[in-house]
């Protein structure tokens, strides 16, 4: 019963706080409320807490997993330059 | 899943067999987190690199029924958690009970969603040919003075979305089959859920379930609580980017 006010409880405050400006915190704020939610429903709802260690660590292999998948392409993304660029870079350097 | 309660031969107790397909279970939800992982990861993608049609998009939700539906779900999973809780204590004539309340809220969510989508094909919001950011601020008659405001405030800021993304239109369809992606994909789940949640009631509503022997009501619980968590995820990203005014 608790657990359930403190996930409605946490609805309305990631509400709240989407109409609140904190700059670029905003996202931050409503994805630590979610997982603050998540948590919430994996360890009592599930029963995660009380769960043989094994089943435990499928869970945190599930999480592992992601953070790789979101890390390694979010980190191709972020660092790749359109060819153009590139190029242009190395024209840079060659004249230089 | 197993039929009955009996031990099965590769099994040497109760415990471990029942152990043995929760574990099963969750190895499934994990393929589910990477299944879904990979659209939140697209979405990802694409909401860094154009935010202002993201924004947009994410301000014609109806935030009054997105927090109210977050609302029926999370109770639906804590209803599901009492029907677990039922069947594990032996409590057989509540088990039922929960499962239908759960049954009906999922109903609800489901319904509430086929509202939100109607209003999208309205407002020329599908992906596609008739695709218009401006329809509804162009088209919609306000019949009050706050309404008229707010319709001026939501012109205003397409105006200056458009200034810093001049491809609005093509950016904010993207953002549009995320969304009807995403949302699907969940509403999917939900409807197998609810099947799930049918076949369950019927066997419990027989009493086959009792403390001894209550495996498929917790797995189909674990599956009802996975797919909560997604929506949990799902409703700040979608309808929550850019609401401060």
């Amino acid at each position: 019963m608790g657990i359930f006010f403190a996930l409605i409880v946490g609805t309305s405050l990631t509400t709240w706080a989407a109409f609140q400006n904190f700059g670029a915190f905003n996202i931050v704020i409503a994805l630590a409320i979610a997982t603050a939610k998540a948590a919430l429903v994996v360890l009592y709802f599930m029963h995660a807490r009380y769960s043989p260690r094994r089943t435990q660590l499928v869970i945190v292999c599930a999480i592992f997993w992601l953070a790789i998948m979101l890390a390694l392409t979010l980190a191709d993304y972020q660092t790749r330059q359109p060819r153009a660029s590139r190029v242009a870079a190395a024209m840079a350097i060659y004249h230089a | 899943m197993h039929r009955t309660g009996e031990l099965y031969g590769q099994f040497q107790t109760l415990e471990q067999q029942k152990e043995s397909s929760t574990l099963g279970m969750w190895i499934f939800l994990v393929t589910e987190v990477l299944f879904f992982g990979g659209m939140f990861t697209t979405y990802t993608i694409n909401r860094h690199q154009y935010f202002a049609a993201f924004g947009i998009g994410s301000n014609t939700l109806d935030i009054t029924l997105g927090t109210v539906n977050t609302i029926v779900l999370i109770f639906s999973s804590f209803t599901m958690a009492m029907a677990v809780w039922s069947a594990q204590t032996g409590k057989k004539k509540l088990v039922p009970l929960f499962l239908i309340l759960t049954l009906g809220l999922g109903t609800v969510f489901l319904g509430v969603k086929a509202v939100e989508y109607k209003q999208k094909f309205d407002h020329h919001l599908i992906p596609g040919r008739s695709f218009d950011v401006w329809y509804q601020v162009d088209n919609a008659k306000p019949a009050t003075e706050i309404e008229k405001k707010q319709l001026e405030t939501e012109r205003e800021e397409l105006h200056n979305a458009t200034l810093t993304d001049p491809d609005i239109q093509s950016h904010a369809q993207l953002y549009f089959s995320l969304y009807f992606a995403m949302t699907g994909l969940h509403a999917l789940h939900m409807i197998v859920g609810a099947g799930l949640l049918i076949w369950l009631l019927r066997e419990s509503l027989r009493g086959r379930f009792t403390p001894q022997y209550n495996t498929p009501v917790e797995n189909i619980g674990l599956y009802w609580h996975f797919v909560d968590i997604v929506w949990i995820y799902l409703f700040p990203l979608l309808y929550l980017i850019d609401r401060h005014k």
